[in-house]
């Protein structure tokens, strides 16, 4: 427990120190694709954006959060259907990614919930999202509002 | 006793080959992978409910009846099984063509409170110009989710809200009423669109 919180210390230091640490899992190793987000009608609904994370480092990654000015409250959500047929969608937690590996946010399973839009997601838009992850590392991307009947980024 | 271990044996093995049937059946019946193992709905000549649709017409199963009719339950404040749904629904119909036409589509809301005629006839609006919204008092959305062995309930949320857990599947029924078979959420077009030619010709063949 001790070394790990002096490693994480250490670790913290240097990257404030501005070093690039190569054991350390750096927002240069994440690369977002194809991010895209439905319209929203007005701004009582909650928006939904879709993208895939992908891992190019040596070390995981653990996205633990969002942020974006679009919305108060963005969080990873995740869709399930149960044997029944029956749909729920609860907050997904951390989410670690494996080195070389990726993490697909699609309709019907992960998505960015964007809970208490600020204005109203326009079609032909975009908007700033930033990925928080663990190691204090942040990404942020650009995502694009297509239309409310959009099944995907090429849509 | 012993007689009676062997009347058990007995019915232990017959238990044994209706399962097999049935789980051959099973997996021979479905696009490749298990249905919903919820129950099926009933036909909808036995359901009895009065909803108004998204341009205030008072409707009920009666209104489906004499046209295939697909069927499925959400609410407008859902940000990503509904409308995946919706769209996905938009481009089967899209492939279908013409023959879309013949059909019935409704969008039948768990979120009556929220989801008004008015906030349906927008919603629906922004999808395939078939797809029609139902919406009406709560106890009658609940007898709709009973005839159709549908299940919803309402949860809060973190933001102070609430959401639906909801069926996501979507029903398809004959010209006469009968229940023909479901389209699990997000299931691919190509198991989605025959399915959705076999409730039709069903219609066709004036089957029952």
């Amino acid at each position: 427990m001790k070394k790990y919180i002096l490693t994480s210390t250490l670790a913290a230091l240097l990257t404030l120190g501005g070093f690039s640490a190569p054991a350390l899992a750096g927002p240069e190793d994440v690369v977002v694709e194809n991010a895209w987000s439905r319209a929203s009608i007005g701004m009582n609904r909650p928006g939904a954006a879709y993208m895939t994370i992908r891992n190019t480092g040596d070390e995981p990654v653990t996205l633990i959060g969002l942020t974006t000015p679009l919305a108060m409250m963005p969080e990873i959500h995740e869709t399930k259907t149960n044997a029944e047929g029956v749909s729920s969608m609860n907050p997904a937690g951390e989410i670690a990614i494996a080195p070389g590996e990726s993490v697909a946010l699609e309709p019907g399973g992960l998505h960015a919930m964007l809970m208490r839009l600020q204005e109203p997601m326009t079609e032909g838009d975009t908007f700033p999202l930033t990925l928080l992850f663990d190691d204090g590392g942040e990404v942020t991307v650009e995502v694009p509002i297509l239309g409310i009947a959009a099944r995907g980024p090429e849509d | 006793m012993r007689r009676r271990a062997i009347l058990g044996y007995g019915a232990a093995g017959v238990g044994a080959v209706a399962l097999m049937l049935f789980v051959g059946w099973w997996q021979v019946d479905g696009p490749g992978g298990p249905e919903p193992v919820g129950q099926r709905p009933v036909a909808l000549t036995e359901m009895d409910f009065r909803l108004t649709d998204h341009e205030g017409n008072a409707v009920g199963p009666e209104t489906l009846i004499g046209r295939p009719t697909m069927a499925f339950f959400g609410f407008t404040y859902c940000p990503d099984v509904c409308p995946t749904t919706l769209s996905d629904i938009s481009g089967w119909l899209d492939d279908l063509g013409d023959e879309a036409d013949e059909m019935n589509v409704v969008f039948i809301t768990v979120d009556p409170e929220r989801d008004t005629v008015e906030t349906m006839a927008e919603y629906v609006g922004y999808f395939h110009p078939g797809i029609r919204g139902w919406t009406g008092p709560e106890e009658q959305i609940a007898r709709v989710a009973d005839g159709f062995h549908a299940t919803y309930e309402r949860l809060p949320t973190e933001s102070g809200d609430y959401t639906m857990n909801h069926s996501a599947s979507v029903f398809l029924f004959a010209a006469s009423g009968r229940f023909v078979t479901m389209i699990d959420y997000h299931e691919p077009r190509e198991f989605a669109v025959p399915k959705i030619r076999r409730a039709l010709e069903e219609e066709m063949e004036g089957a029952t």
